[in-house]
């Protein structure tokens, strides 16, 4: 099985609101001092997925990720997880690449490497939580794609899938190659070991670039993104506690109760 | 012949319209007055008389309805081309689609095959007169932040709307609209994958986005027993459980009952948060709720800050007293 996954830097998404702040004349992010991005959450469950389809029955795992900022120290985690091979893709013509254009980085890439069985994605980015680089990469590679997977089989050349459904799971099967993103129902992801670390410290994670992969440049940048954004802000959602005590639990659970029976709908 | 329209992606529900429909189609209604537009409806599956009556009162204008069994039970694959053809065919200016398993799913693979412009999980759709474009705004990082999107004039955008964001329709008794029927089923090129089994959690009683009441527990909850007392507490309530990420992951309760981001997205009257810490991707999905009651050890919990009411305790020395109160004052 040749596996590709593809990851993606982004803010920690535990960072406490109180820390989270946004110029809003630049409409970013400003990402609080030491504190570093992660690999995001959903991404790491996709590398756990081919690692566990990789010890199965073997093969190789290729992570992919585009950017410019942490994209060397996630790539380093995914290696030292147990990834095979990294590939960075950075270009200023990629920056501020929206959706579209990150699948269009991502799907070349695909191309130019050739050999491929499955493509794993998390199934959204914990930054803008859009959840539609994994389908975008299918549409353009037209291959089949199952997205929020909680666990992948992979029997004789068919991929058999468990993904969540709002009230439930529903199981489908396809065939290779194909997409499947992650969900966190997956599982736990390993952490890497002192010799993953090692290891991965020793290998060679090349760069490529537009001419690399031949994208054409009217398709990423910011100046290729369909919607703009043109506002970001934080919500204000605060309200005024009311904190009820009482001379010890039980009386201000008695009292609280009262104060619940008069809202009760 | 086209018109200038809106296309809303139904779904039905024990052969009724989703509240996600109605909610969509008086977002459609509104949209469609300021732009000018007719509202057309896309329904799959077996639908009944009523829910075609609904359709109507709740301002649909044409209801195209694919009969096909290919379009029985919904398939990722199938519900695309189907979107396609028929974008193909009315041209329209906005398809609204919920933020669910459906929207989730469909809206980036047929943006891509239409080259459209692709807005997921907004809270509001605007138009802007001035421009002749689509505003959306949507949550970000976690909830942490909202982004407004401008969309360019003239093209065809893909918008999917989170539940609760839109006000239904105002019904119109005795309102018409046209139903159209698509025959065709998908072109069985198209069908890559085959749906094998599906797994439903049935909720028993109230469902979690309709109930007017709720308990919800968190990670605090220590243990699968802390939710049966918590569970006792909704029952007296006349309420129903729900539960963040934490429970979920530790399996002490169903994926089902999981509110927030990528759980459900609720606003009941009553919210009572037990051992929740308040994190982003959680406040998101219940901060409109009316009333929100916030019981948690730590007095600097987040969650506080949301709340109307709030009570420093162990769970485990309050709920009993509140339940013993409840049922007392039922009586
Ligand atoms: C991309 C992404 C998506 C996510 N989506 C969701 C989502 O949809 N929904 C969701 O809920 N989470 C989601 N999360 C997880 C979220 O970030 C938080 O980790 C989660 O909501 C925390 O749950 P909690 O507050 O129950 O648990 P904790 O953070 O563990 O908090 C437990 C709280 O209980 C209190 N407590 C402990 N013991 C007691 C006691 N005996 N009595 C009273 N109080 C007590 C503690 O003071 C603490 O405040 C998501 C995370 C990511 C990264
Ligand atoms: N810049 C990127 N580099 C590599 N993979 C990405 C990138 N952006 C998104 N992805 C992948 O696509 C998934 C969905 O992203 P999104 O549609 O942005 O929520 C992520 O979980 C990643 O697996």
């Amino acid at each position: 099985m040749e596996i590709i996954v593809c990851i993606k830097p982004v803010l920690d998404p535990d960072l406490p609101p109180a820390k989270f702040t946004v110029d809003g004349k630049k409409n970013e992010v400003i990402p609080p001092e030491g504190v570093p991005f992660v690999m995001s959450p959903y991404d790491a469950l996709a590398v756990e997925a081919a690692l566990r389809i990789k010890e199965a029955q073997g093969g190789k795992i290729t992570v992919l990720t585009q950017g410019t900022k942490y994209a060397e120290e996630i790539m380093r985690k995914a290696l030292a997880m147990g990834a095979d091979e990294g590939v960075i893709l950075s270009d200023p013509a990629f920056e501020d690449s929206d959706g579209f254009g990150t699948a269009h980085v991502l799907a070349q890439t695909v191309k130019k490497i050739g050999k491929f069985d499955l493509i794993l994605c998390g199934r959204q980015a914990a930054d803008w939580d859009a959840g539609v680089v994994g389908s975008l990469i299918a549409e353009y590679l037209n291959i089949p794609v199952v997205i929020r997977a909680k666990s992948i089989e992979v029997l004789d050349g068919v991929l058999k899938i468990e993904r969540i459904s709002t009230n439930g799971s529903e199981v489908f099967e396809l065939g290779l190659p194909a997409l499947v993103t992650l969900s966190s129902e997956m599982g736990q992801v390993r952490i890497p070991s002192g010799w993953g670390i090692i290891s991965a410290a020793k290998k060679q994670v090349p760069k490529w670039g537009a001419t690399d992969i031949g994208t054409d440049p009217s398709q990423t940048g910011a100046a290729a993104a369909v919607n703009r954004l043109v506002k970001l802000y934080v919500p204000v959602y605060e309200r005024k506690c009311e904190m009820v005590t009482g001379k010890d639990p039980a009386e201000a659970a008695a009292r609280l109760t009262e104060k619940i029976l008069a809202i009760k709908p | 012949m086209t018109t200038k329209n809106i296309l809303v992606f139904g779904e039905v529900e024990k052969g009724r319209l989703a509240p996600i429909t109605k909610e969509l189609l008086g977002g459609a209604r509104r949209l469609s007055d300021q732009v000018g537009a007719g509202v057309n409806l896309l329904v799959a599956g077996a639908l009944s008389g009523e829910s075609l009556q609904d359709a109507a009162e709740f301002g649909t204008d044409i209801i195209y309805h694919a009969t096909d069994p290919g379009y029985g039970e919904f398939s990722s694959d199938a519900y695309s081309f189907l979107a396609v053809e028929l974008c193909k065919k009315i041209d329209p200016v906005l398809c609204l689609m919920g933020q669910t398993d459906l929207g989730r799913d469909i809206a980036p693979r047929i943006a891509a095959r239409l080259g459209a412009g692709l807005c997921m999980d907004c809270v509001e759709v605007r138009f802007d007169p001035a421009q002749n474009i689509f505003v959306q705004t949507r949550p970000a990082f976690g909830g942490k932040a909202l982004a407004e999107f401008s969309s360019p004039a003239g093209k065809l955008q893909v918008n999917t709307i989170r539940a609760k964001s839109m006000e239904p329709a105002a019904t119109q008794a005795g309102r018409k609209s046209e139903l159209m029927e698509i025959k065709e089923g998908p072109d069985p090129s198209a069908i890559k994958t085959k749906l094998v089994s599906v797994k439903v959690l049935e909720t028993d009683g109230i469902k979690l986005e309709e109930a007017k009441i709720i308990v919800a527990g968190g990670g605090g909850l220590g243990s699968a027993e802390g939710f049966t007392i918590i569970k006792e507490l909704a029952d007296a309530l006349g309420g129903v459980i729900g539960a963040t990420r934490v429970p979920v992951d530790e399996n002490w309760v169903p994926l089902s009952i999981e509110i927030g981001q990528t759980g459900k997205i609720v606003s009941p009257d009553l919210y009572i948060a037990i051992g929740i810490s308040g994190a982003a991707q959680h406040i998101t999905g219940m901060v409109s709720s009316k009333k929100i009651v916030a019981i948690n050890k730590d007095p600097d919990a987040n969650i506080f800050k949301i709340s109307d009411l709030g009570l420093v305790a162990d769970y485990k020395t309050v709920v009993p007293v509140l339940i013993e109160k409840i049922k007392e004052s039922a009586r």
